[in-house]
């Protein structure tokens, strides 16, 4: 069982993660800022490696990895990095990023090398599941690494059962169909559609994403989930004075 | 088809359909519909219908003589330039268009970088009336700026993209991201044989009229409908496509596939995918792209727009590959200068985009007896100005 498993099996409700990108807004503020999550009660964490081209991400998650490849992130230099994030970090870490660097860096290689460092989880957006179960499955299994699925209200129930079969930790439920750094969808129709989910009794407890910036979007997402996501708000926070030292103030606000 | 796709979306070790979640439902909806609209009899009579009084097909093959003299072979323009809109895009706007008819879509985007595919799409959206929105790179914006005047014209919305080197490449990603957010509504109208299958073969099907007529007017011209070189572009690769297709199966017919090397293969400035490029992931296939050893796609640069691209279609790649196809580069320069020498031998301007494929014959070595097709994709209007300031009139 890795970390991820272990924290959803002990803990139901109102889990809160939140992404961040490496490398941005400093090259060597990665393990610095994970440190400082956990502290401030984070329940587990998303460290983004940036690609040129997210197409899955809106204005703040572009200007992060831009400014992170301008200061010189890659794959190689991210898991230098986290050499030791396991003497200073203990709750589950997730790595998110695009398939083109994971192909270039060789997938086997990349999950070998995730696992070594402690890495427990894999989100790769654009990487679909026909490709994973044909050809990086193994690689994941073999290395203990959970891989984590996306679901938007049009994802039908027939798929969505088969990423359930496919998930060992978590599925991440979008509220709607976008990009990140939107805003959280709570119209009636998507009530139905979590509702819809939760009457499915999937095997794997729903995460919510994409859309959760304050406490009221993240406490709406928890009556639906086992828990949220925040992605972008962290990261435009991550751009005011002295961030490192207002990670708590800033937990609080989105739990309380 | 031997180079066709199989059932998965692959051409050997590329294609296939890299992309979100968000986009699963319409992409699945299209693999699954595409065949069975563009096969049907109705779709059929509507599209020949449209190409013929609307696109103004059969585009005429030519018999370029004073062109034949000069290089020593019986040379042959396949004129899409004189298509509606000025280019081969419109083949595939026609095509998607009443495909999306089809699929009950009402809201229709897409991408382009010389503006020839915004303006084959804004003209179709109009001729429908269908909303249309299409991304095009700031960069692009500045230097295709009667095209961009034009798509206004017909009542589209020009939306800029300002990520990135603000090209052709960026415009695809803000393409895809409105998709991500306009799932249920909207159809994508990708202006070549890229992106996530069936993309690159529904864009190849839809150009393929090129090669079909092709064969039937060189056999008129020549007593053989095949030709011993077919001659093209390659940006993302569709007119490249369109014009090699139904030669691919006849081995005998060499096929030439110019890219755009900007300042130089060599010069950090060049679009010249597969002298530069490495196997990866870009806008939804597996296919070549320019990247660095970190997986970073490179920012290209080519003097034309339409050729402004990191990768190329992911049937390219298998076609490189494989070696079926032959992947030249010209660089801007001679590029601009073959422009001029079309317009001078020939009294056509062509797009500089279509200047590259013409450069190329500069570097052939032809028999006397060759009949050589070479694809004129579009007409020149809209790079005058980059034409006159090189040249100086
Ligand atoms: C006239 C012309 N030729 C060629 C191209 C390149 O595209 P493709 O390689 O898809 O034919 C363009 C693209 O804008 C174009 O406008």
């Amino acid at each position: 069982m890795n970390r991820l498993q272990t924290l959803f099996n002990t803990k139901k409700n109102n889990l809160l993660s939140i992404y961040f990108t490496a490398g941005y807004p400093e090259l060597d503020s990665t393990l610095k800022v994970a440190e400082a999550l956990e502290i401030a009660g984070v329940d587990f964490i998303e460290i983004g490696f940036p690609y040129s081209d997210p197409v899955a991400d809106g204005p703040t998650i572009q200007h992060s990895s831009e400014r992170a490849l301008e200061n010189g992130m890659t794959l190689h230099l991210l898991f230098e990095q986290l050499k030791n994030l396991r003497k200073h970090v203990s709750i589950p870490i997730l790595l998110m990023g695009y398939v083109n660097p994971i192909v270039q860096f060789g997938v086997e290689k990349f999950c070998k090398t995730a696992a070594e460092v402690g890495v427990d989880g894999i989100i790769v957006p654009d990487l679909p599941m026909y490709e994973y179960e044909a050809m990086y499955a193994k690689y994941f299994i073999d290395n203990n690494l959970s891989n984590i699925f996306l679901v938007t209200p049009q994802t039908s129930e027939e798929r969505i059962r088969k990423i359930d079969e496919l998930s060992n930790s978590f599925i991440y439920l979008l509220s709607s169909s976008s990009i990140t750094g939107g805003s959280l969808n709570v119209s009636a129709n998507i009530e139905d559609y979590y509702r819809r989910i939760k009457t499915m009794e999937l095997n794997n407890p729903a995460i919510i994403g994409f859309g959760i910036s304050n406490h009221q979007t993240f406490q709406k997402a928890c009556e639906y989930a086992a828990g949220a996501i925040v992605g972008s708000a962290f990261v435009k926070f991550q751009a005011t004075d002295n961030y490192i030292d207002n990670i708590p103030d800033f937990i609080y606000s989105i739990k309380n | 088809m031997k180079y066709g796709v199989n059932d998965l979306g692959y051409y050997g070790d590329f294609g296939g359909a890299y992309i979100p979640e968000m986009l699963y439902p319409n992409v699945e909806q299209l693999r699954q519909e595409y065949l069975k609209i563009i096969e049907d009899p109705a779709f059929k009579a509507e599209f020949d219908e449209l190409l013929r009084d609307y696109v103004g097909r059969p585009s005429p093959l030519y018999h370029a003589k004073r062109y034949s003299e000069k290089y020593g072979a019986n040379i042959f323009f396949k004129r899409e330039d004189l298509n509606h809109t000025g280019s081969h895009k419109i083949n595939n706007a026609i095509g998607q268009i009443l495909l999306a008819q089809r699929l009950g879509k009402k809201r229709i985007i897409a991408e382009t970088g010389a503006g020839q595919h915004g303006v084959a799409t804004a003209t179709v959206c109009a001729l429908k009336g269908i909303e249309c929105i299409v991304y095009m790179g700031e960069v692009d914006m500045k230097r295709q700026a009667p095209n961009v005047a034009r798509m206004k014209m017909l009542g589209a919305k020009v939306i800029p993209a300002l990520s990135g080197s603000k090209t052709l490449k960026d415009a695809t990603n803000e393409a895809l991201r409105d998709w991500i957010g306009n799932p249920v509504d909207t159809h994508y109208i990708i202006g070549s044989v890229v992106g996530p299958y069936p993309y690159p073969d529904m864009v190849a099907k839809f150009q393929s009229i090129i090669s079909l007529e092709t064969k039937k007017q060189l056999k008129e011209h020549t007593g053989n409908e095949l030709p011993q070189y077919v001659m093209a572009c390659v940006g993302g690769g569709s007119n490249a496509m369109g014009m090699f297709y139904h030669f691919l199966d006849d081995e005998s017919v060499k096929l030439v596939a110019v890219e755009a090397a900007g300042k130089g293969v060599d010069s950090g400035e060049s679009a010249a995918t597969t002298f530069l490029g490495r196997e990866g992931v870009l806008h939804g296939s597996r296919t070549i792209l320019m990247q660095t050893d970190d997986g970073q796609v490179v920012e290209p640069y080519s003097i034309s727009a339409g050729l402004d691209y990191p990768g190329i279609g992911p049937q390219h790649a298998h076609l490189f590959k494989i070696k079926r196809a032959q992947y030249v580069s010209i660089t801007d320069d001679e590029a601009l200068k073959a422009g001029l020498l079309c317009s001078q031998l020939e009294g056509i301007i062509p797009a500089i985009e279509t200047s590259h494929a013409l450069a190329y014959l500069e570097k052939m070595h032809f028999k006397k007896d060759d009949n050589v097709v070479i694809c004129i994709s579009g007409r020149g209007d809209k790079d005058l100005d980059t034409y006159i300031k090189y040249f100086g009139y």
